[in-house]
């Protein structure tokens, strides 16, 4: 009995040091995530990380229930902004595991259902119509004007 | 035509961290959409873009739509990205061409028929899970987060204007996701309608066509739409039913 309670001392002591040889430095398991086309979030990546879900839940149900084409998150943009290339230098799609939502997503094992329906890889045609979008106008409107003052 | 308030209670709304939409500051307009559910928009103008005083519609002159042509069904395929095979019972469809003839008369007429986008929606009616629901400005739609692939809206639609998708897809269109077990049907374009235009079908009807399709607001009474349906007789399809559907047909 002795030798079982010394044994889980020695486990507890070992798993600890590990953790703490974890904190120190990066675990070399840890993804190397990609990086995005874009500006940064001004959120930080630390928000995004953990809210990303909430927000796009959010926007996806005034998109789609009330039509509002000018939310702030959109998979759509996502998609678009945080693309990332094969070796042929086409943007890959989910099935690949280095399509950004995969890098994360694998490493935490929380399957993403949205490609069930979304398409994983950037609309060509998206730049395109974003630049019909009277959003964008706006947008740009706010930079010039900004850029003016 | 009176559209009955959106009648579907948005519940992920209430429990989003708002603070993100306090950030983005201005004018606050605030919409009631059901007790204790209320939506928050910001920036000056409204935000949403189904305004609830329009409802969108079409007119079909069947006089003008030939049995040769099929440029609205291929306008749809590309634009919304699904392929039926010719024949095919289960593969989706949208838009279709259907060729009548009068028993008695021998007049021939062909016409396209779609989602009829119902005022008073059977699917709407009888979908367990809220996921068939109308926009305010009278479009039906699936929301395919919500859609449970039970079908009881195939069987309720007079018009069978709604497909199942049975087999798995990539490379949907972004703005027509559609997905494995979940049901689908006309959208009438609505990110066409949302960023000002008119549903694909429509504006192929018009250009490679034979323009027997008239798009618009049935609310408004200075739309083209509405100076024609003041004008012509046109009918709703089974109108014995009184759904009042969006669609209508003239010369039938
Ligand atoms: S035509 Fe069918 S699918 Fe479209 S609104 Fe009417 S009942 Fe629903
Ligand atoms: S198939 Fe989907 S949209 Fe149709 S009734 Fe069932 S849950 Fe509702």
């Amino acid at each position: 009995m002795k030798r079982l309670f010394a044994t889980f001392l020695l486990l507890i002591g070992l798993i600890g040091s590990m953790a703490q040889a974890g904190e120190d430095a990066t675990s070399s398991l840890y993804p190397v995530i990609p990086k995005a086309a874009g500006a940064p979030h001004p959120e930080g990546n630390d928000f995004m990380r953990i809210n990303h879900k909430n927000l796009l839940k959010h926007d996806r149900d005034l998109t789609m229930r009330l039509g509002d084409r000018e939310v702030k998150y959109s998979l759509k943009e996502c998609i678009a902004c945080h693309a990332v290339n094969g070796p042929d230098a086409q943007p890959v799609s989910v099935k690949s595991e280095k399509h950004f939502c995969r890098v994360c997503h694998d490493y935490a094992a929380v399957k993403v259902d949205c490609f069930q329906c979304h398409n994983s890889k950037p609309d060509p045609d998206l730049v395109k119509q974003l630049t019909m979008l009277p959003v964008k106008d706006r947008e740009l409107a706010e930079y010039l004007e900004g850029a003016s003052q | 035509m009176k559209l009955p308030a959106l009648n579907t209670p948005l519940r992920d709304l209430s429990e989003v961290d708002r603070r993100e939409f306090f950030k983005a500051g201005g004018a606050v307009a605030t919409v009631a959409l059901s007790s204790g559910v209320t939506l928050m928009a910001f920036g000056g103008e409204a935000s949403a873009n189904a305004d609830p005083g329009k409802r969108w519609g079409m007119l079909i002159d069947v006089n003008k739509c030939t049995s040769d042509c099929n440029a609205c069904v291929t306008a749809c395929s590309k634009e919304n990205g699904w392929s039926a095979e010719e024949g095919s019972e289960t593969d989706a469809q949208w838009i279709r061409k259907v060729d009548l003839t009068h028993k008695q008369t021998g007049r021939e007429v062909s016409l396209p028929m779609m989602c009829q986008h119902c005022e008073d929606a059977p699917c709407v009616d009888v979908c367990p899970t809220e996921a068939s629901f109308k926009r305010p400005d009278g479009i039906v739609l699936v929301d395919k987060h919500a859609c449970i692939g039970c079908r009881f809206c195939m069987m309720a639609c007079p018009y069978k204007a709604r497909s199942f998708i049975h087999e798995p897809l990539t490379d949907q269109k972004s703005n027509a996701p559609r997905g494995q077990g979940t049901v689908e049907s006309c959208t009438l374009c609505v990110h066409r309608v949302d960023a000002g235009g008119q549903p694909a079908c429509v504006d192929a009807c018009g250009t490679t066509g034979n323009g027997a399709m008239l798009f618009g607001d049935l609310n408004d009474p200075e739309s083209d739409i509405s100076k024609a349906l003041k004008k012509f007789n046109s009918i709703g399809l089974r109108d014995d039913l009184r759904l009042n559907p969006g669609v209508r047909y003239s010369n039938l």
